[in-house]
């Protein structure tokens, strides 16, 4: 019966999910350019970062079934480097933010590896806390250095200032859909299918011969790489980087949004992203309500669901259409079986 | 020399109450495997009701730190039977997750209640300093010292010796297990949390006769050098705690000392991270076997 | 175009019910100026001409609220005490206020919301670093802004491209005009030779304090026998304080905000040090924090003495309910006076709101201007700092009195 199952063949999804990702592009743009205020734009930006943000820790938090609360260290990585590349960099605008984000990729990256090796020796809340430690020694150092080998760079606490202001929704757009898409097919790879593994049985996975050392550095790098990137666009965003952004309340409120978004789900990421970003602006005149009203939303979610709004659920457009396709099928493949019977 | 000893001095108190705390998160992370985030701001609310008793009620001393340790006590059993049970099944994340968000309800209600500014929480007793040799030794050291000291030998014969303390060790052993031989697991993990909590309120009058301001957000950063106090002496261990604690204060004090205070936290959690690769479950930590 | 000034009214129409749902609901002081300035927008889009929009931000809520809300009462305040006199040329002035929780991104995302609600001015923000944000953000738009209380040189004065933010302005005084002004006092008027420092390190206030006192009380002949620093959140200085002490001080400058101080002096007291202390306007507020043992011959200066100007104390208590809270609220006040002083000339001019021209007269008065505040008389110099002259003051017992002018 198998065999009968329509399915798309893997060139035509692409093409789908192309298209269906051109499409939002336009619609967006158009309403960003006439039917948005300034202010509302702000928020749009701010959104596609704390998305990229959230589905780069749902790497290391769903996929590989970890608990860093280190990720806000990994942005200020990221964010300082991109800063210090496009203030310094005497290349025309485009390409050295677009540079700047590559070296803040990979120097997060890098940090992750070198954070990952030791801090995934160990697991669960000895993680996260190793991770804590970390991220809390990121923000210290740069609130303590001034610079680097005589050259004044990173202004300490005084904030790194005059930082190009290249981030717009077009970029930023951009390099969702690029986080988006990169995670996505790793994950779908056999890389991620090991990670996937490792998550949910460690030893199990292990005696099968899957290097887990390796592919939980490789999957917390990955995570690292991400959030450097979405580090690297808030740079160019908000124009002053002031370490104490990057501080553990940053991780915390990264960490909120993949859990109650359903951790393993990039839809729920995404989706729980763009609420938890629009929400305190929309609740703007409810002032110091808000923040009482948004911990009893956490507790309330958490007991009433605490695997997050869409648990592992992930939406994909091709299995629709597969499904609706294989649904007319459905109706004869019933009425065959009906047949079968008589 | 005399600098020497009275930064040890100031080491020790300051270890004494981050033991203290500390005690309180191990004692809950043992028996039901969660980071009591929220450990921290109970100390906040025990703070803000002494100054409350105090400073409003125009009560004495006495009762303010019965208020207070009553207070404690009661919150933490609140929160756990009104957050924490009703996950008990869930996974541990969406645990954690809770108790964050307990902590900024905390925090913000109070926030929202008494304002950000700080409320100087009167005196509980007039201070005075002795000199031990040329060291000048405050009461309020003293104190503090006296009353951990105190705390911790009350709680180790309370959990080693009474029948309620056995229950406590089965539970964190096996719950299943615990309950099959009849122990009342929910009781059990309430009494725990009483008994944390009242240890949070103890460690809160004692904050407040070293440093006697509340604020909202007095806690966080409290809560989570104790938490790592837990971590560094084995989390889930009574001694280990207070090794941990101690081990930390002192550490800050030195650091400070030394003229680089504003290395103090990351060289804390360098500690931490240097221990714990060498001995993953910290100083008295127990290695727990994973079995396939 | 069409299509935006629908959705405009649409919101602005969401924004009064949801106002009036809130007013009935609470009733609150707070939110009726909120749900006012709701309605009023609603009116404004309509009939823009006959107000004046300003802004005004600062952290409502979060850690540093209690700055904050002083800031932004004072200022509202003075607008609101304007309107009363019939406004700025008879024209009343609609005063929008956003909390931005002392954020960057949100600080931001706040100035562009009251830009794009039709602000002409801002009076905002509070601490240095969302001010550095906004002021960033503000250039592109030329908004005349006057922050309070934001005291980093980088606010006003870009000293790596050696460019003054011509946009913006301050109605406090900056870092290093406080220190080197208390190592002078200190020097010349106290006496002291010998000094220690001890303040907060990783922030720009303190910091900015300590070095230039350190740096002026060596110059004019003094030793700074020890400076000693912590960071933020810190409540145990009884290590730093010891080391001081062993080092045997006349006097320890605490550069710090007030809550930290009355730790300090507590804590100084606790291990037997007996020397006084000397501070800077972060002390405003310090009343009620300390005992009169502690505050034994302490100093500290301020922009604003209290009990200076009376009218001001009342006003606000009777606005608010409570004694002024400390020295943002008169410094809030002062703010809005520099911006409603920038707003008369451009429209005594009859430019036309919003424009560049009404934006750029408003800067150019005043950078020119002379502004009789609550804290002193003030003009502004070339990197759009105020010029005057500093409160210096003692106590009586626990109650700070004015000692004199320096």
């Amino acid at each position: 019966m198998k065999n009968n199952r329509k399915t798309i063949k893997m060139p035509v999804r692409y093409l789908m999910n192309a298209v269906l990702v051109a499409l939002l592009f336009v619609v967006l743009s158009f309403v960003t350019k006439d039917m948005l205020s300034t202010y509302q734009n702000k928020v749009l930006l701010t959104v596609g970062i704390n998305i990229i943000l959230a589905v780069s820790l749902n790497v290391a938090t769903g996929y590989l079934g970890q608990l860093p609360l280190g990720h806000a260290g990994f942005m200020a990585v990221g964010a300082y480097t991109c800063a210090l590349f496009t203030k310094y960099s005497s290349l025309p605008g485009g390409i050295s933010f677009a540079i700047g984000l590559v070296l803040a990729c990979i120097v997060a990256g890098l940090f992750g590896v070198l954070i990952g090796i030791p801090a995934l020796r160990l697991t669960g809340d000895y993680l996260a806390i190793l991770t804590l430690g970390f991220g809390e020694i990121i923000r210290i150092t740069l609130n303590n250095i001034d610079d680097l080998l005589g050259f004044k760079l990173f202004y300490g606490a005084k904030g790194l200032k005059n930082i190009p202001k290249y981030s717009n929704f077009t970029n930023v757009f951009l390099c969702v859909v690029i986080t988006c898409f990169l995670i996505h097919t790793m994950m779908k790879s056999r890389h991620g299918r090991a990670v996937l593994a490792i998550r949910d049985n460690e030893i199990a996975a292990e005696s099968c011969g899957i290097q887990t050392t390796y592919y939980k550095v490789m999957a917390f790098a990955f995570s690292a790489a991400f959030a450097g990137l979405a580090g690297g666009l808030y740079a160019c965003y908000i124009g002053v980087l002031n370490p104490s952004t990057f501080g553990f309340m940053k991780s915390i409120e990264i960490l909120v949004m993949v859990v109650l978004g359903g951790m393993g789900s990039m839809l729920g990421s995404i989706l729980s992203a763009t609420v938890l970003t629009i929400l305190p602006e929309a609740t703007r005149s409810f002032d110091s309500y808000r923040m009482v009203i948004y911990s009893l939303v956490l507790i309330l979610m958490m007991i009433f669901r605490p695997g997050g709004l869409l648990g592992s659920y992930d939406f994909s457009v091709s299995r629709i259409v597969e499904k609706a396709m294989n649904g007319e099928l459905f109706h004869k493949k019933a009425e065959k079986e009906g047949a079968d019977h008589e | 020399m005399t600098v020497f000893f009275s930064q040890l001095i100031n080491g020790l108190s300051l270890g004494s109450i981050y033991a203290l705390i500390a005690l309180g998160y191990s004692m809950v992370y043992g028996i039901i495997l969660l980071l009591n985030f929220a450990h921290g701001d109970i100390i906040m609310v025990g703070a803000y009701m002494s100054w409350f008793v105090m400073n409003q009620l125009g009560l004495g001393p006495v009762t303010a730190v019965c208020a207070t340790i009553i207070t404690c006590t009661v919150l933490g059993v609140v929160i756990e039977k009104v957050a924490y049970t009703p996950l008990r099944n869930a996974p541990r994340i969406s645990l954690l997750i809770t108790a964050i968000g307990v902590s900024f309800f905390l925090e913000y209600t109070a926030e929202l209640v008494m304002g950000s500014g700080a409320k100087v929480i009167p005196a509980y007793y007039d201070s005075k300093t002795f000199m031990l040799g040329k060291v000048p030794l405050g009461l309020t050291s003293i104190i503090t010292l006296v009353v951990t000291v105190l705390s911790m030998l009350v709680l180790t014969f309370l959990v080693q010796k009474t029948k309620l303390g056995k229950a406590m060790r089965a539970v964190s052993e096996d719950m299943d297990a615990a309950r099959l031989m009849g122990i009342n697991v929910n009781s059990t993990i309430s009494f725990t949390f009483a008994v944390g909590s009242a240890l949070a309120g103890i460690g809160s009058v004692l904050y407040c006769c070293s440093y006697p301001q509340a604020t909202p957000t007095m806690g966080s950063m409290l809560g989570l050098k104790a938490f790592v106090a837990a971590v560094l002496g084995g989390i889930g261990s009574i001694p280990g705690a207070m090794i941990g604690g101690i081990a930390i204060g002192l550490c800050e004090c030195f650091v400070s000392a030394i003229g680089l205070s504003a290395w103090k936290d990351a060289v804390t959690f360098a500690i931490l991270i240097i221990v714990l690769l060498f001995k993953p479950t910290g100083f008295l930590g127990r290695k727990v076997q994973e079995k396939v | 175009m069409k299509k935006m000034i629908s959705r405009r009214n649409f919101l602005a129409a969401a924004g009064v019910v949801a106002a009036a749902g809130v007013l009935t609901a609470c009733g609150g002081s707070s939110s009726s100026t909120a749900a006012s300035s709701g309605a009023a927008s609603a009116a404004g889009s309509t009939a823009s001409g006959d107000t004046i929009k300003v802004g005004v931000m600062g952290p409502l809520t979060g850690d540093v609220s209690v700055y904050g809300k002083a800031v932004v009462n004072g200022a509202t305040l003075y607008l609101k005490q304007v309107n009363e006199k019939g406004g700025i040329n008879g024209k009343q002035i609609e005063i929008l206020t956003e909390d931005e929780q002392g954020d960057e991104t949100q600080a931001v995302n706040c100035f562009t919301k009251l830009v794009d609600e039709g602000i002409t001015a801002l009076v905002g923000d509070v601490t240095t670093a969302p001010t550095l944000a906004v002021a960033a953000e503000s250039a592109e738009y030329n908004m005349p802004m006057v922050t309070a209380s934001a005291t980093a040189e980088a606010v006003t004065y870009d000293a790596e491209t050696d460019t003054v933010n011509e946009n913006v302005f301050r109605a406090t005084f900056t870092d290093p005009y406080q220190g080197v002004h208390m190592a002078d006092y200190a020097y010349e008027k106290l006496g002291y030779t010998n000094a220690a420092v001890i303040f907060e390190k990783g922030a720009d206030y303190n910091e900015g304090l300590a070095e230039n006192f350190i740096k002026e009380f060596e110059a004019k002949g003094g030793t700074i026998v020890d400076d000693e620093s912590y960071s933020k959140g810190d409540v145990d200085f009884k290590t730093q304080l010891t080391s001081i002490m062993g080092k045997d001080p006349q006097v320890v400058f605490c550069p710090n905000y007030y809550e930290d101080v009355s730790k300090i002096l507590k804590q100084a007291r606790d291990i037997g040090m007996t020397c006084p202390f000397l501070g800077g306007d972060g002390w405003d507020g310090l009343e009620g924090y300390a005992t009169a043992d502690q505050l034994k011959d302490a100093y500290f200066c301020a922009n604003y003495a209290k009990g200076s100007n009376p009218d001001f104390e009342n006003a606000y208590k009777a606005e608010y309910g409570e004694e002024y809270p400390n020295g943002f609220a008169p410094l809030g006040y002062d703010a809005a006076m520099t911006v409603v002083y920038g707003l008369q000339a451009a429209e005594d001019a009859g430019l036309e709101a919003g424009s560049d021209e009404y934006k750029q007269a408003v800067i150019d008065a005043i950078a020119s201007g002379t502004i009789e505040g609550i804290t002193g008389t003030f003009t502004f110099d070339e990197h759009h700092d105020p010029v005057k002259q500093t409160a210096i003051l003692c106590f009586d017992g626990e109650t700070p009195v004015l000692k004199e002018m320096f």
